[in-house]
């Protein structure tokens, strides 16, 4: 993995600052996932969501984004309007990944970032990052697990956000890649950025944890 | 404007890379203007007298092909939940994807229906109110279609659910479209019903994106 040298170190102006959660419950099919979840979320620092399949981790994330509707309780971005902060403060990489399998890694990172507000320099920048140069003119159907994760990742990177919502990041990753990825993550948080990660395994940095019981 | 322009180059070219794109609802063109005089007989002013309604008609189901996976691939691979994390509206989102799906579609149906309509032998005199029929037809069967595409979100059958969901819509601009034609054939005024077209292509264009809107929130939440 290169060093990420000329990355921006974290989002230009750090818009979320803090996430709040109050009391907060999902019902998806008529089943209550979870309720009477809070956590308070500062700058710098993550959040390792863990509980066991069908606890609701994934929903959470997708609540927070504002996809999915709260059953009850609220759902803040430290004074910042919902809907400025998830139109232009966070980023969200779950299992279904969004990237077109007919379409090169490089169209899809390049579109991803001009949808997402970044800046054309900064392609270059997270492909290196995450060492992608070499896959650029891959159709994306050609990568392998870990290597398209590493490309939806890279759009992270590509468009500086402060809010990281990820689902199970981690998995298809090899070693070396759990490692690299963790090394990014911490400096998003150096950075003043948040983490929230839906994880069956411990993160590779100091994280605060919450656990869903289903 | 730079993230609304890559999406509809995004869009354009993924219309023409999906399977059901536009070069099948091309085919499925060129097929009923092929057939059709195979069917009912070679007999010019037999032929002539159906023709524009028949092209017309085809152009209105040909439309139908590609409808089905203008939201539903987006849908099920997360590029819907990422195109909402956007500061874009996701009305205006859907404007876009309807935009590029008619660029893809129907503009090519509408180079060829004109075409179509001569080779089952109406008049080349029709073939530019044939193209611009078309053209407006198209528009508003591509913002129809996407409000049945976006309410089949999720469904089984999704490609079925949108035809029965749409094709009662597609009636006014068949009538619209289908009238002006044969009132031009048989030398009647024939902009009523062309501005009828237009008024329920503008119509849908301007009403249609919230729909959809509305109906990909649904789905997703």
């Amino acid at each position: 993995m290169r060093a990420p040298k000329n990355l921006p170190k974290s989002p230009d102006d750090s818009l979320i600052t803090q996430l709040l959660l109050k009391d907060a419950a999902v019902r998806r099919g008529g089943r209550l996932l979870f309720e009477g979840v809070s956590l308070d979320l500062g700058a710098g620092e993550a959040c390792a969501l863990t509980g066991a399949n069908g606890s609701g981790k994934t929903s959470l994330l997708r609540a927070v984004a504002g996809l999915v509707r709260l059953e009850a309780g609220e759902i803040g971005f430290g004074g910042v309007d919902p809907a400025d902060a998830r139109g232009e403060g966070l980023h969200l990489v779950g299992h279904a990944d969004g990237l077109k399998a007919a379409r090169t890694a490089r169209e899809e990172l390049t579109f991803w970032s001009r949808w997402t507000g970044g800046a054309t320099a900064a392609i270059q920048e997270a492909a290196e990052a995450l060492d992608l140069v070499p896959l650029l003119d891959l159709e994306v159907r050609r990568l392998s697990a870990g290597q398209r994760r590493r490309l939806a990742l890279a759009r992270m990177l590509a468009a500086p956000r402060p809010l990281w919502l990820l689902d199970e990041p981690l998995s298809p990753l090899d070693a070396r890649w759990r490692e690299g990825f963790g090394a990014l993550m911490k400096r998003h948080l150096d950075g003043g950025g948040l983490i929230l990660a839906a994880v069956h395994d411990p993160l590779p940095m100091a994280a605060r944890s919450l656990e869903l019981s289903a | 404007m730079s993230r609304l322009a890559a999406l509809i180059a995004r869009e354009t070219t993924l219309a023409w890379g999906r399977g059901g794109g536009p070069l099948v609802a091309l085919g499925f063109y060129a097929g009923v203007a092929t057939f059709l005089p195979l069917a009912i007989g070679p007999q010019h002013d037999r032929l002539a007298g159906i023709a524009t309604g028949a092209a017309w008609v085809a152009l209105t189901l040909a439309s139908l092909l590609s409808l089905e996976r203008m939201f539903e691939r987006d849908y099920e691979d997360g590029a819907l939940d990422l195109l909402l994390l956007s500061p874009v509206p996701l009305e205006l989102t859907c404007l876009v994807k309807c935009m590029g799906q008619w660029l893809a579609a129907g503009a090519p149906l509408a180079l060829a229906a004109p075409v179509a309509a001569i080779a089952l032998g109406a008049s080349p005199a029709l073939a530019p109110l044939t193209f611009a029929c078309a053209l407006l037809g198209g528009l508003a069967f591509a913002f129809i279609g996407g409000i049945g595409a976006a309410l089949s979100l999720g469904a089984r059958r999704g490609g079925l659910l949108t035809a029965v969901i749409v094709l009662p819509l597609f009636v006014p601009p068949v009538i619209f479209g289908g009238g002006a034609l044969a009132n031009f054939a048989a030398g009647l005024p024939w902009s009523g019903g062309f501005a009828f077209l237009g008024a329920y292509a503008a119509a849908a264009v301007a009403f249609g994106p919230l729909a959809m809107a509305a109906a990909c929130r649904n789905a997703l939440s």
